[in-house]
């Protein structure tokens, strides 16, 4: 068995349009950039794929990673908890101007409705946004005198997702707090996709360090050195750049 | 007189126990892990998964694998521990924190806060507010007493849309310091030169006494 894919290209080339993509990463930690830009790259090329839901953390920053996405059109629907950046600018417009739909998540909802789609969980009960304007149309019940409100699962065709180090079966480590939503996406995604910054043989990971087990991966490609959105903003870097 | 935001913080941070395991919400709450009294630790624990971060870096010696909530850049230290969302949230909603202290728009007598929207208007955003709010066995906000344009924060009943319902345990202002016991605000402490009539006429609901209450007294910070 080996997970392996040659390029980035050939590592998105089967997402297609209306598809629900999970994209991992916390603001920039953990935020797949290369995999997000080699899909911006095929519908600079193809027209394709388009009209995405995208499930994330937040909504993107700057011009780079999630923010370009949003800014090439190909996202038709945001499901996160914070859509707000440093550099919010290009989802504030989509948004304002009716171009993207938003579908507002609590963080910790959001976390356990993905977890929950990759377990095989259908539906849960949260006390998290009981009596708020979240919470409208979803039945609540009563648990030893609290209230709690039901949330359903949340899976994707897709997930692109940032690890550390990957072996050829898609075992994965992280690195630091990188691994926010990465892990949980892994899961609850039919098809994951990791960028990874090295692919070692199996063997080359101790089992012990493994946060992602390889089953609930389908492929692995190897972006060393790969960029952080926090550094890219700060050098005002624009995805696809702008040539004269 | 009144504290300001950072006297606030630091009256905040005089009621944390050693050893505790606290959430600060991102802003102004931030400032509350500056104060912490000489020989008591607290483990700071962030929404996107570390417990017992430590202090910002130097400026250039950023790591961005490494950021809090507010997606500042912070440290690790001896004790350090990494999880994913899930378990992350699961430590806040399964009342393994002993203290979240959160900002506020408003906050009522039933302990009712809000705090995530001022409105239909923008863009919507709320983050990991609605889940911090349950589960921390003390949920406390820090607040100025009344907003820029004098109106009380503290109220009978919110106006603003709600982060949670009956959650807030403790209100910590540039006045006073309230608990919320059984749907009512129990005053505690108030700045010394400022009489109760005076401290009520700027909240929005009966201030009740239920033992001495202590002047609130902050350091020139």
């Amino acid at each position: 068995m080996d997970k392996t894919f040659p390029d980035l290209a050939s590592a998105v080339a089967g997402i297609a349009d209306g598809m629900t993509v999970m994209i991992g990463g916390f603001g920039g930690s953990g935020a797949p950039i290369e995999l997000i830009h080699a899909l911006i790259d095929r519908f600079l090329a193809t027209g394709h794929p388009k009209a995405l839901t995208v499930v994330n953390n937040n909504a993107g920053n700057g011009h780079v990673g999630l923010a370009a996405l949003i800014e090439a059109g190909m996202v038709a629907k945001l499901i996160c908890s914070f859509p707000r950046s440093a550099d919010p600018v290009v989802f504030t417009e989509a948004y304002l101007a009716g171009k993207i739909e938003l579908e507002l998540v609590p963080q910790g909802t959001l976390a356990e409705r993905i977890r929950a789609g990759g377990a095989g969980i259908p539906a849960f009960y949260t006390p998290t946004s009981f009596g708020t304007d979240l919470a409208k149309g979803k039945p609540v019940e009563v648990f030893e005198g609290r209230s709690y409100v039901q949330e359903r699962w949340l899976k994707a065709d897709y997930a692109l997702v940032k690890a550390h180090v990957g072996d050829t079966l898609g075992n994965l480590t992280y690195r630091m707090a990188a691994r926010n939503f990465n892990p949980l996406m892994c899961m609850a995604a039919a098809t994951t996709i990791v960028q990874v910054s090295q692919i070692v043989a199996p063997g080359g990971l101790d089992p012990e360090v493994i946060i992602t087990p390889g089953i609930f991966v389908q492929g692995v490609v190897a972006v060393p050195d790969a960029a952080q959105e926090e550094a890219l903003n700060r050098a005002n870097a624009v995805y696809p750049e702008v040539t004269a | 007189m009144k504290l300001s935001a950072t006297q606030i913080a630091w009256r905040a941070a005089q009621d944390i126990a050693d050893s505790s395991y606290v959430n600060l919400g991102i802003g102004f709450p931030e400032m509350v892990a500056r104060f912490q009294p000489p020989g008591r630790e607290a483990i700071f624990h962030t929404e996107n998964g570390i417990l017992g971060f430590g202090a910002a870096p130097a400026p250039g010696a950023e790591d961005w694998d490494l950021i809090n909530a507010g997606k500042k850049a912070v440290t690790i230290k001896p004790g350090t521990a990494f999880f994913h969302h899930a378990d992350s949230f699961a430590m806040v909603r399964g009342g393994h924190l002993d203290v979240a202290i959160l900002g506020a728009y408003e906050v009522a007598e039933t302990g009712d806060l809000a705090n995530w929207s001022t409105g239909p208007k923008g863009v919507p955003a709320v983050g990991g507010a609605m889940d911090l709010v349950h589960g921390a066995k003390r949920v406390a906000v820090i607040t100025d007493h009344v907003t820029k344009d004098g109106k009380p924060k503290l109220v009978k009943r919110c106006t603003l849309p709600l982060t949670g319902v009956a959650c807030v345990t403790r209100v910590y202002s540039s006045h006073a310091v309230i608990d919320i016991v059984d749907g009512h605000f129990v005053l505690r402490e108030k700045l010394p030169d400022l009489s109760y009539d005076d401290l009520q006429s700027l909240t929005g609901a009966t201030l009740h006494l239920d033992g001495p209450v202590a002047d609130l007294i902050a350091p020139e910070l």
